[in-house]
C-alpha cells in the first residue's frame, strides 16, 4: 500500500516518472488516475480545460491495468498513466463535439486509430479537452462551450486551438494529452502555457478518427510537460494505418532515446531570418536568442538561413485551410448525426440543413466555410486555391534548400506571450498572425516541436520551435531534449514550477 | 406559348429535317466484395443501413481508402474499350448538398480519369457496325437511396417525409462517357440501345459486374441534340437521367428527337437541362436546368493519394482479359458454320450463350440452334418469358438431342419430352425411361403389328405388290398409331418390304 499523501505530488511528475513509479509499485494506476480526477475536480471549474470527464471509464481502465500488472503481465511503458484527448478525436462511447454546438451530444460509435492505440496500451482516458470550434482559432475562445483559461493567468488565453490539452497538462490535470496541429494548434498553446508540444511529420500519426479541418494539413501529436514524455507518447500513437491513405509506412522512432541523448555537438541549427524580427515581442526574441546561445555553448553550430517564401505562407494557408474545411464540414447537415434544427416553415431536407448549419456553427467556422467556398468557386479556383498550392510548393522548396545547409531550423513558436481573453477575438487578422511561425511546417508536412524558452513579457512563458525535415522527427527530440536540460539547469527546475498556484489546487 | 404546348413532330419527319447527335454516359456498379473507399460489404438488397461503416456513413473522423480491386476493374473496362490508361490520376470532390450523399460531396474523378480516348464497335440488328468513340472512363462512388413516403408513387412531390438507405452509398462505379456520336440519323434510338447493350455484354464478359439493368447495376444518361445538318455545329442538348432498360433508352431517344424537332420547328430554343423518362407515357419531362455554370467546386481529394497503376500491372491485366463478346461471336461463327443471318438471329434472340453451352454439353451447333431458335423460342414466346428464363438447361437440351441422335426417340416424341422437361418432370432420359417413350424397335412387337396391318389392308398390299411402293405409307400410318408413335418407322418399313417380298 502506498502513501496516499504522496499522490498529489505524483501528478506534478513527468509521465515518464509516473510510469516509473507505477512500474516500481510506488503507486497504482487507480490512485494516479484518481489523483488526476481530483485535480480536475479542484481546478477545472476555473480553467474549463475539459469538455467531458470520463471518470468511470478511466478508473475501470486503471484497475484493469493494475490487475494486469499485478498478474505479472508485460505492459506498455506508459500503461496506467492517464491521458486527456482533444475533443476533435473520436472516442467510442465518449461524447465528441470538436468544440461545436453542431455535435453536442454526439457519441461516436468508433475509436480513432490513435485512441485504439491508447486503449491497447492501457492509458486511462480522463476525458476530452476543450478547443476552438473545429480547431479554428488560436485562443480556444471560439469553443461553443466557453474559453479555456491559461493556468499562468486566468485572464489570458491558453492558445489554440488545443488550449484545453495544453492547459490540462500545464495545470497538472493530466500528465499527457493528445493535440492536433493544422497551423500550430499544438505548438502555439504549448508556447503560451509553458508546455511541450510536437507536430509530427504529416502521416506519422493516423488521421483516422480525427474530425478533419484541413485534411492535407491536420496532424495529431503529443502535448506534455517534458520532451521525453512527448517522445514516448509519439512512439505510442505513430505508425502506418491502412485506414488512412496518407499515413506513412516505415519504422517509428527512436524518439525517447533521442530525447535523452543530451548531445547537440556539431548539430547545425538554422535561424529562420524571416521569423525572428518584426512582429515578435522583444522578450520573446530575447529568450529565443538565449536559448540558441545555450545550444551554441553546448557545441551546436548556429547559422542564419533565409526562407523567402515563408512570407506568403500565411496567405496561402488561409486559402488552402478554409477550402478544405468548407468541404470537410459539409457533412454536418443534421441528416445523420449531431444537432438537427427543424424550421417550422417548410421543413424540407434543404431547409433543415440550412437551419442546422446556421444554428450549429459559430462565427469563425462560418467565416472559414465562406472563405473556402469562395476560393473553390468556378472562376476563382485558379487565382486562389491554385495559387496557394503553388506557394505551398515554394515553401516546401525553401525547406528543402534550408535543410541542405542545416539539420534543424529554429524560430520563436509564437510572436507573443499569451494575450488577454477577448483581446483579439474581434480581429481575425490579428488572431491569424499568431500562427505566422508555425504554419510553414504544416504547408510542407514537416515536423515541429515547441518547448519553453523562459519567461517573457508579463512574466509569462514563451516558446522556442524547432523544425526538421519530413520523417526526421528524431532530430526534434534530440535538440529539444538537450535544450530542455540546459534551460532547466539554468532555471533550477522546470519552468512550470514558476507558475502561480491555482485556486483549489494547492497541496492538500 | 410555353414549350409544353409544342406538339412533337413525327419521328421520320424529324429525321428528315434534323440531324441527331447522341452522347451517352453509362454508370456501371462494380461487383467488388467491398465498397469503393471502405470495407463495408458491397451487397444488393441487404436490410437498410446494415452494409455500412463509419466511412460509408461519412461519420466525423472517417477516411476513405481506395479499393484496389475496383481500380483493377476500372482498368479492365478501360482496356476493353480500347482506352489509354493514365499513368497517374487523382480523385476529386464533387460538392453539392443532398441527403443521400453522406459527406455532401461525391468522391469522383474530375480532370484526371483513369481511362481515356477509346472506342467500341457496336453491332446493330442488321449487322451494321457503328464505331462509338469513348471520351473517358472514370471511377467514383454511388450515393445512398432516398425513399419518399406519403406522396404518390414514391415521388418527392407531396411526400410527408423521406428515408435514406446508405447501403448503396460508396458502392464503386465506373462512368463511361462517349464523345458525341454523329451520323446515326433514323437509327439513333437503335444505336443508343445497342451501345448500352454492348457495354452490358462487355461488363459481363469482363466479370466486373452482374450488369443487371433491372437492379440498376447499369444506368444510362442519354444526351440528345439536333442540328440542321451534319455540317452544322452541335445543337443544345438535353440529358435524360437514369434510363434503365434498352427499350427505355430507345424510346427516350425517339421521344427527345420528336420533342426537340417540334420546338425547333416552332422557332423555340432547346433548354439545356436534365430530364426524366417516364415508363408509363414513354415521354420525358423537365428535371432541373443544367448549365455549364453549375458549380460543383471540384478540388483534388486531399484524403487520398494519387492512383498510379504501374505499366507492368496494366499489361498483366491486359494479358488476362477474357475474350470479349465481339471476338467471341466471330470465333463461334467460324466454329459453328452458321450463316451471318442465322448468327444475328441467335444474338438478337439472346440465345448465344445457351447455344454455346448446349454445344459444350455435346450437341451439334445446328441441332442446338434448331432447338433454341425453333421449339424453345416458340415456347418462350407462348409463355411470354425471356428465352434464358425457360426452365430447361442447355445440358438437358443436349441430352434430348442425344436421344434423337441415338434413335432412342424420334423428333415427334422429342418435342413431347421437351415439354415435360420444361414442366419440371426431370431430365430427358429419365422421362423417356419412366414414361416408356422409347422407340419400339423390338422386331417381335413390330412384326405382329405389321401382320395385322397387312391383314387389315389387302387393297394397299395389292398396290404395293403391283409396284406402287410409295403406297407403303398407308400401312405405316396405322402401325405408328397402334404403337402411339413410338415405333421405329424405318424398321417397320423394312419388315413390311420383307413380308411382301418387294425391295
Amino acid at each position: 500500500m502506498t502513501d496516499s499523501t504522496s499522490t498529489p505530488d505524483m501528478i506534478r511528475r513527468s509521465a515518464a516518472a509516473q510510469a516509473a513509479a507505477l512500474a516500481a509499485g510506488e503507486t497504482s494506476s487507480e490512485e494516479l488516475t484518481r489523483a488526476h480526477l481530483d485535480r480536475i475536480a479542484a481546478v477545472d471549474g476555473d480553467l474549463n480545460a475539459f469538455l467531458h470527464v470520463s471518470e468511470e471509464e478511466a478508473l475501470t481502465t486503471a484497475r484493469e491495468v493494475d490487475s494486469r500488472r499485478g498478474a505479472g503481465e508485460e505492459l506498455h511503458p506508459l500503461a496506467g498513466v492517464p491521458i486527456a484527448v482533444k475533443d476533435v478525436v473520436v472516442t467510442k462511447g465518449q461524447p465528441t463535439t470538436a468544440g461545436s454546438k453542431i455535435l453536442e451530444g454526439w457519441v461516436p460509435p468508433y475509436d480513432a486509430t490513435l485512441v485504439e492505440k491508447l486503449r491497447a496500451a492501457g492509458l486511462p482516458i480522463l476525458g476530452k479537452t476543450n478547443m476552438d470550434e473545429f480547431a479554428m482559432g488560436s485562443s480556444t475562445e471560439t469553443s461553443a462551450y466557453g474559453p479555456t483559461r491559461n493556468p499562468w493567468d486566468r485572464d489570458r488565453i491558453p492558445g489554440g486551438s488545443g488550449g484545453g490539452s495544453a492547459a490540462a497538462v500545464g495545470a497538472y490535470e493530466a500528465p499527457l494529452a493528445i493535440g492536433t496541429d493544422t497551423g500550430g494548434s499544438i505548438r502555439q498553446p504549448g508556447a503560451v502555457t509553458g508546455t511541450v508540444g510536437v507536430k509530427p511529420t504529416y502521416g506519422s500519426v493516423s488521421r483516422y478518427g480525427l474530425i478533419a479541418m484541413a485534411s492535407s494539413l491536420d496532424q495529431a501529436g503529443p502535448v506534455t510537460r517534458t520532451v521525453e514524455d512527448s517522445a514516448l507518447l509519439h512512439e505510442l500513437i505513430a505508425g502506418h494505418d491502412l485506414r488512412d491513405s496518407t499515413s506513412l509506412p516505415g519504422p517509428v522512432g527512436p524518439y525517447a532515446e533521442a530525447a535523452r541523448r543530451r548531445d547537440v555537438n556539431g548539430l547545425r541549427i538554422g535561424v529562420i531570418e524571416e521569423l525572428e524580427g518584426e512582429g515578435f515581442a522583444p522578450e520573446v526574441r530575447a529568450r529565443f536568442t538565449e536559448s540558441l546561445d545555450q545550444l551554441e555553448r553546448a557545441g551546436a553550430e548556429i547559422v542564419r538561413v533565409s526562407c523567402p517564401n515563408f512570407e506568403y505562407a500565411l496567405g496561402a494557408y488561409y486559402l488552402i485551410m478554409p477550402s478544405e474545411a468548407s468541404s470537410n464540414l459539409a457533412k454536418f447537415d443534421g441528416m445523420r448525426f449531431g444537432l438537427r434544427v427543424i424550421p417550422e416553415d417548410h421543413p424540407t431536407a434543404e431547409n433543415v440543413m440550412k437551419a442546422t448549419r446556421g444554428a450549429g456553427f459559430g462565427d469563425e467556422v462560418k467565416r472559414r466555410i465562406l472563405l473556402g467556398t469562395y476560393a473553390l468557386s468556378a472562376g476563382y479556383y485558379d487565382a486562389y486555391y491554385g495559387s496557394a498550392q503553388k506557394v505551398r510548393t515554394l515553401v516546401q522548396r525553401d525547406f528543402a534548400a534550408a535543410f541542405e545547409k542545416v539539420d534543424v531550423l529554429a524560430s520563436p513558436t509564437a510572436p507573443t506571450v499569451a494575450f488577454r481573453l477577448g483581446e483579439k477575438i474581434d480581429d481575425p487578422t490579428a488572431m491569424y498572425m499568431n500562427d505566422i511561425a508555425t504554419i510553414p511546417a504544416n504547408l510542407a508536412g514537416t515536423p515541429g516541436i515547441s518547448l519553453p524558452s523562459g519567461l517573457a513579457e508579463d512574466g509569462l512563458p514563451a516558446g522556442i520551435q524547432f523544425l526538421a525535415p519530413a520523417r526526421a522527427d528524431e532530430r526534434l527530440y534530440q535538440v529539444g531534449g538537450a535544450l530542455e536540460a540546459l534551460l532547466e539547469d539554468s532555471w533550477g527546475g522546470p519552468l512550470l514550477a514558476k507558475a502561480p498556484e491555482l485556486a483549489g489546487g494547492a497541496a492538500r | 406559348m410555353t414549350t409544353t404546348d409544342i406538339t412533337p413532330v413525327d419521328f421520320d419527319e424529324a429525321i428528315d429535317r434534323y440531324d441527331p447527335v447522341l452522347g451517352i454516359e453509362v454508370h456501371v456498379e462494380l461487383g467488388t466484395a467491398t465498397k469503393m473507399f471502405d470495407g463495408a460489404p458491397n451487397i444488393f438488397a441487404a436490410e437498410p443501413n446494415t452494409a455500412i461503416t463509419p466511412t460509408s456513413l461519412g461519420l466525423p473522423g472517417s477516411l476513405p481508402v481506395v479499393n484496389a480491386k475496383a481500380v483493377e476493374y476500372a482498368i479492365r473496362i478501360g482496356l476493353a474499350l480500347n482506352c489509354s490508361i493514365a499513368e497517374t490520376c487523382r480523385f476529386a470532390r464533387k460538392q453539392y448538398f443532398y441527403p443521400d450523399l453522406t459527406k455532401n460531396f461525391q468522391t469522383s474523378q474530375y480532370d484526371e480519369p483513369i481511362a481515356f480516348d477509346g472506342w467500341v464497335d457496336v453491332e446493330l440488328e442488321d449487322g451494321e457496325i457503328v464505331r462509338v468513340e469513348i471520351e473517358r472512363a472514370h471511377m467514383e462512388e454511388d450515393a445512398g437511396k432516398n425513399t419518399h413516403v406519403g406522396g404518390a408513387t414514391g415521388r418527392i412531390h407531396g411526400a410527408t417525409h423521406s428515408q435514406v438507405d446508405y447501403n448503396r452509398a460508396g458502392v464503386p462505379l465506373v462512368e463511361i462517357v462517349t464523345k458525341p456520336i454523329p451520323d446515326t440519323k433514323g437509327r439513333a434510338p437503335e444505336v443508343a440501345a445497342a451501345y448500352v447493350r454492348t457495354l452490358r455484354d462487355i461488363f459481363r464478359a469482363l466479370d466486373v459486374s452482374e450488369a443487371r439493368m433491372e437492379r440498376g447495376n447499369v444506368r444510362a444518361d442519354v444526351n440528345v441534340s439536333l442540328r440542321e445538318n451534319p455540317e452544322a455545329p452541335l445543337g443544345t442538348r438535353t440529358e435524360t437521367k437514369n434510363v434503365n432498360s434498352f427499350r427505355s433508352i430507345e424510346r427516350t431517344v425517339r421521344f427527345e428527337i420528336s420533342r426537340q424537332a417540334g420546338l425547333l420547328d416552332a422557332g423555340e430554343k432547346i433548354v439545356q437541362e436534365t430530364r426524366h423518362f417516364h415508363e408509363d407515357t414513354g415521354g420525358t419531362s423537365s428535371g432541373r436546368p443544367k448549365s455549364d455554370a453549375e458549380d460543383y467546386r471540384y478540388f483534388p481529394e486531399p484524403d487520398l493519394v494519387p492512383v498510379a497503376p504501374s505499366r507492368e500491372w496494366v499489361e498483366e491485366i491486359r494479358a488476362a482479359l477474357p475474350e470479349l463478346p465481339a471476338a467471341r461471336r466471330r470465333r463461334l461463327l467460324g466454329e459453328w458454320g452458321f450463316s451471318d443471318l442465322e448468327m444475328r438471329d441467335v444474338i438478337n434472340a439472346g440465345a448465344l450463350d445457351l447455344i454455346e453451352q448446349t454445344v459444350t454439353a455435346g450437341a451439334s451447333a445446328q441441332s442446338a440452334r434448331k432447338w433454341w431458335m425453333g421449339e424453345l423460342a416458340r415456347v418462350a414466346k407462348d409463355r411470354d418469358v425471356e428465352i434464358e428464363a425457360l426452365t430447361i438447361t442447355p445440358a438437358q437440351v443436349a441430352e434430348l438431342q442425344g436421344l434423337v441422335d441415338g434413335k432412342k426417340i424420334n423428333d415427334k416424341i422429342a418435342k413431347q419430352v421437351l415439354v415435360k422437361v420444361l414442366d419440371g418432370n426431370g431430365d430427358p432420359a429419365a422421362i423417356v425411361e419412366s414414361e416408356g417413350l422409347a422407340v419400339v424397335s423390338d422386331d417381335s412387337v413390330l412384326t405382329s403389328a405389321v401382320d395385322q396391318a397387312i391383314a387389315d389392308n389387302p387393297d394397299v398390299v395389292a398396290k404395293i405388290q403391283g409396284g406402287k411402293v410409295q403406297a407403303i405409307g398407308a400401312l405405316i400410318g396405322p402401325i405408328m398409331k397402334a404403337t402411339r408413335g413410338q415405333a421405329d418407322a424405318g424398321r417397320v418399313r423394312e419388315i413390311i418390304m420383307e413380308k411382301l417380298g418387294v425391295s
